[in-house]
Formats: structure tokens, C-alpha cells, sequence
């Protein structure tokens, strides 16, 4: 396997007595990459990512992911990796500042390192002045832009984006992707699921998802042009409507 | 370890600022107490009585004194015709009747006595053998009176002497302690543990610490402890208001009962988060263990009904509530004054039922992973 990768998928398979959700899928993400992860509802996504994270184990195939073994190392995968899932995902009743200290804690890290870096990320952000307020008071916007920054807060290799930006106004968004970006720059990979085609353009590469198999796999431009269509709304649409099974 | 301490931290900050629940959770215990110990007693007072004097003589005059006297009865009436005993009842002004029968002073001194009736409104059967009970004690304690006053001959048969064990006044605190206890840990604890273990996976910061490096048996442990902590705040002020309210003194070792206490409050923890491994939402969790836990307690703990006097199918039931278990222990410590070694059992067998909770739940905990 080639050290460039962060993600290396060799015939991932995932079935649930006779119901296959991910069928044989393989494919890679290099350092620092930004890959786009599509799929309708139902098409096996959630369950894929779940196998890369080491929170379900496969039923058959491999996956190499910050460069541990998801079947024989999945604690050192989820120490190199950071997930943000769809739902909001900090505490509501702990203040900003105690987030960042729990998720850092949870991570190892140590609390003098913690503080320092906390403090350099609230003023970045320029929350500094909120650290004491509760999550729970924040606009949704920035209670995003909070959650990536915790979910990157201890320098992870790759980042698992789970329909981060859903429900968030699209000028949100767009500080949202800066944000990505700039992790991507850090050479933090960013692994990202959505159901915007906009963001979707955003990606170095995207791979879109039917009936559990990779039908796609290529950077937003090649794949309009190989659709003949100048929008990825149609790229999608074209793969998707070829879906047996919906939820 | 550092983890570990930075959950804890974390849960207590949960439990700590939820302002609300914590008033719930504190307060509940001081409210039951207060509740049966002076509202709901399983003691009757203030019995609305009227008394049928067909007519007036010097010894119904002195035993009606008596009745009035008592804080049990509270004469209402006063009839001389049989024929208005009914309406009495019926317009609800009296729930007992004491009848003296025609001639009551001549048959007094007669070889066949004089008789009285009670007659009392049985559609609470409780409270109606307890008032015909009180008030033939009254009879009894007049007629061995007058027998010593006046040489009368006493009537023959037998005497029974009668004594009331480790609770001589029958106070109905002695039972309801125990019952109070045994029922509130295991709510709040079963409850609560459920509840924030469920909360987040219903918020979804559960995923989030699954996929972090953390391992899942921290997580739960710092849930535990939090609500240990309530528990053992609950557990000594059920016991100091016992103490200094009702008066009711812990008359074994206060270790001894601690001790049965905490292995109970282990067992509910544990409880809590096997129910948290079935339920889906808050709501769930919280029907669960009201239905699963209460009902069962309420019924099945000598709370309120002796269980022995149960079919046996049911009286096998209640042998798998742990809170029985621990009632039985409590009374037999606190009320009894008992050594530890007679209680053997209870510490037994709840120690067998924490260890097997606990087993399963960690099982089930680990197979949804």
C-alpha cells in the first residue's frame, strides 16, 4: 500500500443477514485530499464510513485508514482519526471552553497543551470573548464551525464529515468549506459525506454511491464532462436514478 | 485515568446544571418522607363515630368519654333509635356506629353481659378493621377496669396478652422507611443512569465518543458515578429525617446498613444501564423504568401490602425484586437491631443479583457495538 494514501479500501463488504449495504467497493484517498463521499439515502454510505472509523467491523474485505488495519487495529484508527457527525454534535449544557477541554481529554492530551492551544483556536475563531457561554446559546453556523474545530483539535490524519453542513444557511457554508480548506492545507485528510452538489464541487474528488457499489469515482469535472452536463445536481441524478433500492 | 476524571468531571457538570431534575432528584426523597410520615398514614384518626344510647346511664356516659377522649375517634352524633343508623351512613356523616343495646347498665351486671355493637362502613376494609379494632381495644381496657373496680366476677376463657414487637406503638413509620428507601434508590438511580446514557445517543454525542479512543467502559463509570454520589446524599437524608423527624431510630450498626445500602445502590446502577442497552429514547427509558421498576416495588416490597399473604405464583415473583431483598435487610438492621450475620441473606442475594445485572448488561452493551 502506497504511504501517500490516508485511505486505502480493498473490497470492502458489509452485509446484514441477506442484505448487502456495501458491495465490494475499493478506492483510495491521498494525504490531504478532499473526497467527497455521495450517495442517495439508503445507498450504504453511513455504513461505509462506519466500517472506516472502526465502529462496525467488516464482513469481509480491508481498509487501511491513517495507516492502521480497521480489521486488526480499529483503537489506533480511532486515535489518529477526528468525526463530526450530521447530527450537532457537542455538549449543549457545557460551556465552549469545556468541550474543547472534554474532547481534547478524551484524546489524550495533556491539560497545559490544551489551554494553550484552546485559547489560540477561540481567538482564531474569534470566540474567545464566548468561551464561557454554553453550546446550547450559540447560533447553529457557529456551533458548526466550533464542532470541526474540536473535531480537528488534536491534529487527526484524516477528518470524517458526516453531512456536516445540513441545516446551516448557505453564507455558513461557504465559511464552513474555508474552513475544510484550510485543514486540508494542514495536510489534515477530509473525508466529507453530503447531499449538497455545490459542496460537492468543492471536492478534489468525489465518489458517488448505488445500491452499496462505487459507480463513480473522479474529480467534479471530469465526471460533468463524462456525463456530458455542467452541473454535479445532473452528475448525481444520472448515477442515482439508476438506484433499485431507496429509503 | 485522565480520561476517566475528565468524564466524571463532565458528568457531574450534566447532573450539577440541570437545575431542574436536581431539585427532582434532592427533593424527592424529603417529600416522601414528609408524605407518609404526616399526610398518608396507615394509622386512622379523626374516625367520624356516632354512638346509639337507647338510654342514658352512668356507664355508657364513661365509656362514651373514653371515645371522645381518644385522638382515634371523633364522636359525631349522638342517636337513640335504631332506625337512623342507616341514614348516618348513607349521608356519609359517620363511618362507625357504636350501638349499646336496650338495658345496656341492668345486663352489664347480669350473667350474660351486656352487648355492643360495631358497626362500621367496611368498603375500606382496612380502615374498617382497624376502627372496629381501636375501638373494641377502648371496650376491652373499660371492662378489665371496671372488673378490678367493683370485684365484679370476671368473665370466663382466655386472656390474650398481646405484644408488639421492635415497634410497640404500631407506628406505621417503622414500615414505610424501609419501603421509602428501597424505593426511591432504585428510581432515581435506574431512572437517571438510563436516562443520560439514552440522552445521548438521542443528541448523538454518543457516536461521537464511540469513535473516539475512549473505551466504552469509561464512559458508562463515569455515568455511575455521578448518581452514586446522589444516591448516597438521598440515602442519608432518608435516614436523618427518619432519625429526627419521625423519630425512628437505627437501632442495628449504621455500616452494617450502609453497606446493604450500597450494594442495593450498585445493583440499581446497574439496572440503569442494562435498561439503557434496550430503550431507544429518553421517553422510552423513563416509562421503562417507571413501569419496570415502580409498579413492581410498590407491589412486591411490603411497601403497601404484606407479601406474604399473596398467592404463591406472585409471592415467587416478588422473590426476584431486588428492592424486597433489601427492605427485608433494612428492617431487619435499622428496625430490628439485628447483628449483621442475620441479614446474611439479603447481602447474599443482592450481591448475586448486582454481580448478574451487571454481567448481562455489560454483555449487552458489548454485543451493540
Amino acid at each position: 500500500m502506497s504511504k501517500e494514501n490516508a485511505i486505502e479500501v480493498v473490497s470492502l463488504t458489509k452485509k446484514f443477514g441477506d442484505f448487502t449495504a456495501v458491495d465490494n467497493i475499493s478506492f483510495s484517498v491521498s494525504k490531504g485530499e478532499i473526497f467527497g463521499f455521495l450517495g442517495a439515502n439508503g445507498a450504504g454510505k453511513t455504513t461505509a464510513m462506519k466500517m472506516l472509523c472502526g465502529l462496525s467491523r467488516p464482513t469481509s474485505g480491508d481498509a487501511v485508514v491513517a495507516g492502521y488495519d480497521i480489521n486488526t487495529n480499529p483503537e489506533e484508527v480511532k486515535r489518529n482519526i477526528g468525526y463530526m457527525s450530521q447530527k450537532f454534535s457537542l455538549y449543549e449544557d457545557l460551556t465552549v471552553y469545556e468541550n474543547i477541554e472534554l474532547f481534547a481529554g478524551i484524546y489524550g492530551m495533556k491539560r497545559k497543551d490544551i489551554s494553550r492551544k484552546a485559547i489560540t483556536l477561540l481567538q482564531k475563531l474569534g470566540f474567545y470573548s464566548e468561551r464561557k457561554t454554553f453550546v446550547k446559546e450559540l447560533p447553529l453556523g457557529w456551533k458548526q464551525k466550533l464542532a470541526f474545530s474540536v473535531a480537528i483539535f488534536h491534529e487527526p490524519k484524516v477528518v470524517f464529515l458526516d453531512e456536516p453542513t445540513g441545516g446551516v444557511d448557505p453564507v455558513a457554508r461557504r465559511q464552513f468549506w474555508f474552513q475544510i480548506y484550510e485543514a486540508a492545507e494542514r495536510g489534515i485528510t477530509v473525508f466529507v459525506t453530503t447531499h449538497y452538489m455545490d459542496e460537492a464541487e468543492y471536492c478534489n474528488r468525489v465518489s458517488v454511491m448505488v445500491d452499496g457499489r462505487i459507480e463513480a469515482l473522479d474529480t467534479p469535472s471530469a465526471l460533468k464532462k463524462r456525463f456530458g452536463t455542467d452541473s454535479m445536481d445532473s452528475v448525481f441524478y444520472q448515477l442515482a436514478r439508476g438506484a433499485k433500492r431507496s429509503d | 485515568m485522565k480520561q476517566f476524571l475528565a468524564f466524571i468531571r463532565k458528568e457531574f457538570r450534566h447532573v450539577l446544571r440541570d437545575k431542574r431534575t436536581m431539585l427532582i432528584l434532592l427533593g424527592m426523597p424529603v417529600a416522601q418522607i414528609i408524605l407518609f410520615g404526616f399526610a398518608i398514614s396507615t394509622e386512622i384518626r379523626n374516625i367520624d363515630t356516632a354512638l346509639l344510647v337507647p338510654e342514658a346511664g352512668e356507664n355508657i356516659r364513661r365509656l362514651s368519654e373514653r371515645f371522645e377522649a381518644s385522638d382515634y375517634f371523633s364522636v359525631v352524633s349522638l342517636v337513640s333509635d335504631e332506625a337512623s343508623i342507616d341514614g348516618l351512613f348513607q349521608r356519609g356523616e359517620a363511618d362507625l356506629v357504636i350501638a349499646f343495646s336496650p338495658g345496656f347498665e341492668e345486663s352489664m351486671y347480669s350473667p350474660e353481659g351486656a352487648s355492643i355493637r360495631l358497626i362500621a362502613d367496611a368498603t375500606n376494609t382496612n380502615a374498617a378493621s382497624a376502627m372496629t379494632m381501636y375501638a373494641s381495644n377502648i371496650i376491652n381496657d373499660f371492662v378489665s377496669e371496671k372488673i378490678s373496680e367493683t370485684g365484679m366476677p370476671p368473665v370466663s376463657g382466655v386472656q390474650p396478652n398481646i405484644r408488639m414487637l421492635y415497634n410497640p406503638q404500631m407506628r406505621s413509620a417503622y414500615t414505610f422507611v424501609p419501603g421509602v428507601m428501597g424505593l426511591i434508590i432504585i428510581l432515581i438511580c435506574a431512572m437517571m443512569t438510563s436516562v443520560s446514557i439514552v440522552r445521548e445517543k438521542e443528541t448523538g454525542t454518543m457516536e461521537l465518543l464511540l469513535v473516539s479512543p475512549v473505551k466504552p467502559i469509561v464512559v458508562i463509570m463515569a455515568k455511575i458515578v455521578p448518581y452514586f454520589v446522589v444516591s448516597m446524599v438521598n440515602y442519608l437524608t432518608i435516614l436523618a429525617l427518619s432519625v429526627w423527624l419521625l423519630h425512628l431510630p437505627i437501632s442495628g450498626s449504621f455500616w452494617a446498613l450502609t453497606l446493604l445500602s450500597v450494594i442495593y445502590i450498585v445493583l440499581s446502577l446497574a439496572l440503569g444501564q442494562l435498561i439503557s442497552t434496550i430503550a431507544k429514547t429518553q421517553v422510552s427509558a423513563m416509562l421503562m423504568s417507571g413501569f419496570m421498576l415502580l409498579v413492581p416495588v410498590l407491589f412486591f416490597s411490603e411497601l403497601l401490602f404484606p407479601v406474604d399473604s399473596m398467592p404463591l405464583v406472585f409471592r415467587w415473583f416478588s422473590d426476584l425484586i431486588p428492592a424486597r431483598w433489601y427492605v427485608i435487610g433494612v428492617k431487619k438492621i435499622m428496625i430490628e437491631g439485628l447483628p449483621m450475620a442475620y441479614a446474611a441473606r439479603e447481602f447474599i442475594i443482592l450481591s448475586v443479583m448486582a454481580a448478574v445485572i451487571m454481567a448481562v448488561s455489560l454483555m449487552r452493551y458489548k454485543n451493540r457495538m
